[in-house]
């Protein structure tokens, strides 16, 4: 089952430039959030965040905290790469490892953290390819291609499936369709419109239709700000704030 | 106004002919000599090439039969022992400077692995001399490895780096992101996907070491005789021919050919090798 | 504020089943898939203390690049102290090397090295820059990857193999044809009378020429490519010949990245050990002519140093070293600014 994110007081920095500002949202469990916004404004950083990636940047430092689930993301004793296997992200270009087989790179999270039961890690491969709706496509070659042989969409199905293999509470995806064609976008969009009965998922999109179609709700981010956030029926029909407006009709962009 | 309108003139034109012709010129002086030398190798060391020269060691002056197969043994194993030394470091070195370097430090090791590939070779079996030989009081095997390895480490640093760092980031990021520790992520996913260039990096270093005698010379010193034992003077193939080719015999003097012929087909085959796997290394990548 | 930015909004919402079911979509859904047993998956304590483990081997293993530069200028240095001691700086310019009456100056190597390397850049240059300009801009496509290797495979081939085919070849060719001609054509220059041996410092001029000519084209050949193409199609705009393009355009900007190559290239030179001693004749003399034998501070080291029978001996030996280690160390490391000023950026991580 997904769990809720909650975020205080976030504040965060790349060397001296400040990228988020005063950042407090309430992410709801078994839903689909998006995260809009114009380029710059810090969604991307925004997600990074949360599961820890942000620090992985030289010079990046952030204060305030984040809550997922039971797990205090900043805390003390909390150890940055268990956040990170509880968490699943999604690249915005397609990142399979190259040189391993479709099989390998959906177990590798499981591998590679020493888990090697190897009719356990069958079940979970084929569980993580059906979720990802990419099983029936590769499921007499899954040792024998390689994860970069196939097609753009398919890769990133296969990052989906990887990333889900871990068994995340919550998922993170970073524009996760933008390097896609429109088919292959139609598809991983109803792709998240299943997960979300098992898991939650925090989208960054910069396609407001895309955030229109497959979320729940919806968060608008302004220059290191967030503006508002709310139903994602409620920011597209009647938003509360102007900058919200202005952005959703198209005037700045 | 000056007519700029006129036709190309006698003078630019030739001049761009003669430019023309000396360069394609230089290119064939250049190519010249590896014909040269390629085409002399083989031609004298065919001949002394059979199979007592691959299995005996030298005979005296006089005596028919001599070969040079201490000499083969002994560079395996020389560089057998620099690869052990030379292989983890330069790669440990490499996979440092790529991954978790910063500034200051990665710049200072960059530049001072590049001076170290210009040192003489010569000066590299000084200082090993004064390090190993002296301290142990004898000539040895191990010595002669040490020296290989040493001039083996900061050209495999330099390439494994080049090679790690062409690995893109968002690779190393999606093994982060899954919660795969740094140490992890570093070995079974950003090496492994620049294996092969780190591995033709390896195999370049070799082939040049391979062919040096100037660090044996005070290191190995070289040995008439079967050794096998890294604790003592070892016959080692570029000082046998050195030895030979300087000595007034001309019956040394073709197993000297005989032995460059070797030596040479070696290097070529793993410089051949080399190629042959980049260029359809690179095309994979590509896909 | 009763605007409504997307009339279409119903319409473009996520038309969702009112229930999951299989099938609906015609894939097979998460109801239907196996249950998955919970994986638990714990960062072992060991796991943190590796990270921690595995970093500082690595940085060990960097350090050792430092630790061995290091131990090279100590230990050569302190071997010859002796000799520092003894001789001073007039270990430089002294030209007498006499082992049995343990007097030793160092001045006829140094002489040696120059001039043989002086030689050498001379032959080489022109001949690299040369080669390297036919492939990058003169030669058809096919022929430039075949080009480039055979020059990257003179590199390969070991010092000892070039002074085999030194003494047995190109000697023979010098003392027959090359020098007879030279000294009956050149001889009022003094640079090429005297006995023909063959052998001596033209012969190891030239063996150090084909050596470095793979050092210097395969730097001149990246300078050469790193020149964007527009400024090429600017100058051939202008109605220029392929000469003239080449002088204007491409050597101009390419400047410093060769004469960068050509440092490496003299760095090499000074260096080269084998093929030398197989070529210069060994014999400690300073002599205008070409054609004498000479001796170099490789080779009187490669030579010597076995049979060094005294400790002052050994040390003057150490100490030609230890001049050629300063060197070469500083010769390298301005050829190595240089070329890094010009090819800069050549290996920046790839941040997709």
């Amino acid at each position: 089952m997904g769990v809720g994110i909650e975020v205080k007081d976030l504040n965060a920095w790349f060397g001296k430039t400040q990228v988020l500002r005063d950042i407090n949202i309430k992410v709801g469990a078994n839903a689909v959030t998006a995260v809009i916004g114009p380029s710059g404004c810090g969604k991307s950083t925004f997600i990074r965040c949360v599961n820890r990636m942000h620090e992985t940047t030289a010079g990046a430092r952030l204060t305030g905290s984040i809550q997922v689930g039971d797990i205090d993301v900043y805390g003390s004793a909390t150890d940055a790469v268990d956040v990170r296997r509880r968490i699943g992200m999604v690249f915005q270009k397609p990142n399979p490892f190259p040189t391993m087989s479709i099989y390998d790179n959906v177990s590798a999270g499981l591998r590679l953290n020493g888990y090697n039961k190897h009719h356990e890690l069958d079940i979970a491969v084929e569980h993580s390819l059906r979720m990802a709706a990419l099983w029936d496509e590769v499921k007499d070659v899954l040792k024998k291609k390689s994860g970069s042989s196939l097609s753009g969409g398919q890769q990133q199905r296969l990052c989906i499936a990887r990333a889900l293999a871990v068994q995340p509470e919550l998922i993170l995806m970073d524009e996760p369709c933008s390097a896609l064609d429109p088919i292959s976008t139609g598809k991983i969009e109803e792709l998240i419109f299943q997960l979300k009965t098992e898991y939650t998922v925090v989208i960054v999109t910069h396609n407001m239709q895309q955030a229109a179609r497959v979320a729940d709700h919806t968060g608008f981010f302004l220059m290191g700000q967030l503006i508002e956030y709310d139903k994602t029926e409620k920011i597209f029909t009647t938003p509360s704030d102007k900058r919200t407006e202005d952005y959703i009709t198209g005037r700045f962009g | 106004m000056p007519n700029v309108s006129r036709p190309l003139s006698a003078g630019r034109r030739l001049v761009n002919l003669g430019f023309i012709g000396l360069s394609g010129l230089a290119a064939v002086l250049v190519l010249a000599p590896l014909g040269a030398i390629f085409g002399y190798l083989v031609y004298k060391g065919i001949g002394s090439l059979n199979w007592a020269f691959l299995t005996n060691v030298p005979h005296p002056v006089g005596e028919p039969g001599g070969g040079m197969a201490n000499a083969i043994v002994g560079s395996m194993l020389i560089l057998g022992l620099g690869s052990i030394i030379g292989v983890p470091l330069g790669i440990g070195a490499g996979v440092y400077l790529a991954e978790f370097g910063k500034g200051r430090y990665v710049n200072i090791v960059r530049f001072t692995a590049d001076v170290l590939n210009g040192i003489p070779s010569i000066v590299v079996g000084i200082a090993v001399y004064a390090l190993v030989v002296l301290p142990q009081h004898h000539f040895s095997a191990l010595a002669g490895g040490v020296a290989l390895g040493i001039m083996m480490i900061p050209t495999i640093a330099r390439t494994t780096e080049e090679m790690l760092l062409m690995v893109p980031n968002t690779i190393r990021e999606a093994a982060l992101g899954l919660g795969i520790p740094q140490w992890r992520t570093t070995l079974q996913v950003t090496l492994r996907t620049a294996s092969k260039g780190v591995i033709t990096g390896a195999m370049l270093a070799f082939a040049r070491v391979a062919g040096e005698t100037a660090p044996l010379l005070f290191t190995a010193f070289g040995n008439q005789f079967w050794n096998l034992n890294p604790n003592q003077p070892t016959a080692a193939l570029p000082i046998q021919i050195f030895a030979y080719a300087i000595s007034p015999f001309d019956e040394w003097h073709r197993q000297a050919w005989a032995g460059a012929l070797i030596l040479i087909v070696l290097i070529v085959v793993a410089v051949s090798a080399v190629r042959v796997v980049t260029s359809r290394g690179s095309m994979e990548n590509n896909a | 504020m009763s605007i409504s930015p997307n009339p279409d909004f119903r319409a473009m919402r996520f038309k969702a089943p009112a229930t999951v079911e299989p099938g609906s979509r015609g894939q097979p859904v998460l109801v239907t898939t196996p249950a998955v047993p919970r994986i638990e998956l714990r960062t072992s304590k060991v796991s943190k203390y590796l990270d921690v483990i595995f970093r500082y081997s690595l940085l060990i293993c960097s350090v050792s690049i430092i630790a061995v530069m290091l131990l090279f200028f100590y230990e050569l240095t302190s071997r010859s102290k002796l000799s520092i001691a003894r001789f001073g700086f007039g270990f430089f310019v002294g030209s007498t090397w006499d082992p049995v009456a343990g007097d030793f100056g160092a001045l006829p190597f140094i002489y040696g090295t120059l001039v043989s390397s002086l030689v050498a850049l001379v032959l080489a240059v022109p001949l690299a820059v040369g080669v390297s300009v036919f492939v990058t801009e003169l030669c058809p496509r096919s022929l430039r990857g075949i080009i480039s290797f055979t020059v990257e495979l003179l590199a390969a081939i070991p010092s000892v193999i070039y002074g085999l085919w030194g003494i047995f070849v190109l000697a023979p060719l010098l003392r027959t044809y090359v020098q007879p001609w030279l000294g009956k054509y050149l001889g009022w220059t003094g640079f090429f009378t005297g006995p023909t041996y063959g052998i001596g410092m033209l012969a190891a001029g030239i063996i150090l020429a084909i050596m470095i000519i793979p050092i210097i084209a395969s730097i001149t050949r990246e300078v050469l490519v790193a020149v964007p193409q527009s400024q090429r199609e600017a100058v051939l705009a202008l109605g220029a010949t392929r000469w003239e393009m080449v002088r204007m355009a491409v050597l101009r900007n390419a400047r410093v990245g060769i004469a960068g190559g050509i440092i490496l290239g003299l760095g090499r030179a000074l260096g080269e050990t084998m093929a030398v001693t197989m070529l210069i004749g060994n014999r400690a003399e300073i002599a205008k002519s070409l054609f004498a034998p000479g001796y170099t501070m490789a080779s009187v080291i490669a030579n010597e140093f076995s049979e060094a029978t005294d400790d002052l001996y050994l040390s003057a030996l150490v100490e030609i070293g230890l001049a050629l280690l300063i060197v070469t160390v500083i010769v390298n490391a301005c050829a190595r600014l240089l070329v890094w000023s010009i090819t800069r950026g050549h290996s920046a991580r790839n941040n997709a």
